[in-house]
């Protein structure tokens, strides 16, 4: 029994506009010597193999279904009506291909790849004497990066955190970029009044500072279970359990902060098009404005589009992070990197440190940010040189 | 000139109401004055009496933005709006939701404290930015140049969050050097100031530094500059005396808008290290969910950010007088 989160979405169509970006490049234009380009730079065909990892790992925590609930002997318990009975928690193809990391638990703190726990206990030895030793874990070696306070296993948490990371980062973008395209190029092509309002109401946007929208939209808004996507009253009803994360509110939040600058360059870019010789000559041959505008003016602003979406992909990576550690970020219960170091933070100031918590939200965040930047300067630098000084 | 920041300023004007309606609809329309008074009372076991005293204290007990039971002007006058929001025009702040302290006051006092720890930062931070874009630019093309351009690529990868816990544990506790955190007043503060200092300007350098060299090579590439050189002026005097003066355009732009709002603070910096500025005042007012305060807040820094702007522009015209004429 499938269920499909809203935040599901963005992540199925973030798969789909890279297969549609990687079968655009083999036709002619300005994609494909963009691409040429591009493919001559080493460090950023490496960058692009780690996102696609990422990728990859965030598709697989986005496809998830309930299992048919079975007895004792195997076979699907039926309810009253006679219909298959489904287990109240949708687990993903990631949470079942790690399901040994994500079950077995241990009692606490143990550091990676350890044989014991990171703090002595009364153990019984074998000759019936109980002394203060450090236990054996129930899964020595098992942990690769340890396991935290509660004894969960960390590679698994930091793995859980990339879905939350990729939507944050591509979510927020894609989410707005059809308003900025749509009011960008008509401010930019029809000027006047429609200009000056388009103008007037992303200057006071983007007069408010980031960070404090943020605040108060979440302060107001965080509450509430919205989740979107394909989850009917009746399954909610029927206790199918979904954890109010909060992700799809703080996309479409940090969206509405970060769309002013994307709307910014679309309008000035409009406003260069709307001069040259092929919108003109479509113009007097008597071409509607909304005909000008799907066919000559958004694909030639597109590159923009593109750009922005790359650059700014790392830079929400971490404003996640941020947001969760202010408390203002993810639901407390959603896997994040944020979440992570946030529960963590105290962990260096007790004896002896625990320290591979925190690096292991460090070091998966900026394994994605550090590959992120690079392709992102790279796509910018093939699609248009110009934009460097913003 | 000055007809020139008058008219900056009157643009600005429509903005602000337009800010201080963005916020009021908020905070009063979509979360209204009995959500607020419900979850400043508790969500549960609490009373439809208990919310309307509590609203008539506070003073939400009016409609949001227009009163139906007045006559004439106090139509308008006689709202939430009127009282609690155009009030923010002439910064008269109000009192807050929770423990009815007066928000004007307590972000005066406060102010100094945020200032105290950012200005350093910034000044610090931009200082050193330029100096090393101004040292990747001498050496372009070597490999000086794509290793420091590397290194910033890389400290900006990392994470805020990253620099602060690190720096806390590695400076504050490993090498005791300074006080992990903490705040006093006058010239008390100052032990407590460093490490926030080094470690604000080592988790912003990283940007600042990618951005001025780009400004720089920018401004190396033009013609003027090819004629300083054929004139055979060293690399020095050409960067120095020639293109630092016209890279203080994009400079400003960068510099100048983030100055007035030296005085908000840093959210993160101040609840890492304990610093009473407003940036841990809004941090504690989102945790106390008083919207009063927030609510201020966030129309100050909207404010601050707006001055910013005029300011920028008005710099403008000092450095480039070709601005004026437009």
């Amino acid at each position: 029994m499938p269920i499909i989160l809203s935040t599901d979405l963005i992540v199925y169509f973030l798969i789909a506009m890279t297969v549609y970006f990687s079968v655009g490049v083999r036709r002619e234009g300005t994609l494909r010597t963009a691409w040429h380009e591009l493919k001559r730079k080493r460090l950023a065909m490496v960058s692009m193999a780690i996102l696609a990892v990422y990728l990859g790992v965030a598709l697989l925590d986005s496809i998830r279904y309930r299992d048919a609930v079975v007895d004792g002997n195997g076979a699907a318990v039926r309810s009253a009506q006679g219909s298959t009975v489904y287990s109240p928690q949708a687990l993903s193809l990631l949470d079942r291909a790690f399901a040994g990391s994500r079950l077995d638990t241990e009692k606490t703190y143990s550091a990676p790849f350890a044989a014991h726990l990171y703090t002595k206990e009364s153990v019984e030895l074998a000759d019936g004497t109980v002394a203060r030793d450090y236990p054996e874990l129930k899964h020595p070696g098992g942990h690769w990066l340890g396991t935290d306070k509660v004894g969960n296993d960390v590679f698994f948490a930091a793995l859980k955190g990339v879905r939350t990371g990729v939507v944050i980062g591509a979510g927020t973008t894609i989410i707005i970029i059809p308003f900025a395209i749509f009011f960008g190029v008509i401010a930019g092509y029809y000027g006047g009044a429609v200009d000056d309002i388009v103008q007037y109401v992303y200057t006071t946007l983007s007069s408010i500072p980031g960070v404090l929208l943020i605040v108060a939209f979440m302060l107001l808004f965080g509450g509430s279970g919205y989740q979107g996507g394909f989850i009917s009253e009746k399954d909610l009803a029927a206790g199918v359990f979904v954890p109010n994360d909060r992700l799809f509110w703080l996309c479409l939040i940090l969206g509405i902060t970060s769309w002013t600058d994307l709307c910014r360059l679309i309008r000035g870019e409009t406003l260069k098009l709307r001069e040259l010789e092929y919108v003109q000559a479509s113009r007097a041959f008597g071409v509607s404005g909304l005909r000008i505008l799907y066919r000559h003016i958004v694909p030639n602003v597109m590159h923009l589009v593109l750009i922005t979406f790359v650059l700014q992909f790392s830079g929400l990576v971490l404003a996640e992070a941020v947001l969760s550690y202010i408390g203002i970020g993810v639901g407390p219960e959603m896997g994040s990197w944020g979440n992570m170091i946030n529960t963590a933070r105290l962990e260096l100031s007790r004896e002896p440190v625990v320290w591979w918590n925190l690096l292991a939200a460090f070091a998966f965040m900026f394994a994605i940010v550090l590959p992120a930047n690079i392709f992102g300067d790279a796509v910018r630098d093939a699609l248009d040189p110009r934009l460097r000084m913003r | 000139m000055l007809t020139y920041i008058i008219r900056r300023i009157l643009y600005a004007i429509p903005i602000v109401i337009g800010v201080n309606l963005l916020t009021a609809l908020l905070f009063f329309y979509v979360n209204t004055p009995d959500d607020m008074a419900r979850k400043i009372l508790g969500e549960k076991n609490v009373t439809p009496a208990a919310i309307e005293n509590w609203k008539r204290d506070h003073g939400y007990s009016l409609p949001s933005f227009i009163n139906g039971k007045e006559r004439g002007a106090a139509r308008l006058t006689q709202t939430i709006f009127f009282q609690k929001s155009v009030p923010l025009l002439w910064l008269d702040f109000g009192r807050s939701d929770r423990n009815n302290i007066d928000i004007g006051s307590e972000i005066r006092s406060r102010m100094w404290a945020s200032l105290a720890i950012s200005l350093p930062t910034f000044t610090l931070g931009v200082f050193l930015e330029i100096v090393f874009a101004m040292a990747l630019a001498y050496f372009r093309g070597t490999y000086l140049d794509l290793w420091g351009v590397v290194l910033g690529v890389v400290m900006m990868s990392v994470s805020a969050l990253f620099y602060i816990i690190g720096g806390q544990y590695l400076l504050g506790k490993e090498l005791k050097l300074f006080p992990i955190s903490g705040y006093d007043h006058g010239i008390y503060s100052m032990k407590f100031l460093v490490l926030p200092v080094v470690i604000g300007v080592l988790s912003s350098v990283g940007v600042g530094i990618r951005f001025y060299r780009t400004v720089f090579l920018e401004e190396t590439g033009k013609d003027y500059i090819r004629t300083a050189r054929a004139k055979g002026l060293s690399e020095g005097a050409v960067l120095f005396k020639h293109a630092l003066k016209n890279a203080m355009i994009p400079i400003l732009t960068n510099v100048v808008v983030s100055i007035p709002f030296l005085f908000y603070g840093s959210l993160l910096m101040e609840t890492f290290f304990a610093i009473p500025g407003l940036g841990s005042f809004t941090i504690d007012a989102i945790q106390s969910q008083d919207f009063a305060i927030v609510r201020s807040m966030v129309y100050l820094g909207s404010l601050l950010y707006i001055a910013g702007l005029i300011l920028t522009d008005i710099s403008y015209t000092l450095v480039d007088p070709r601005v004026r004429f437009e």
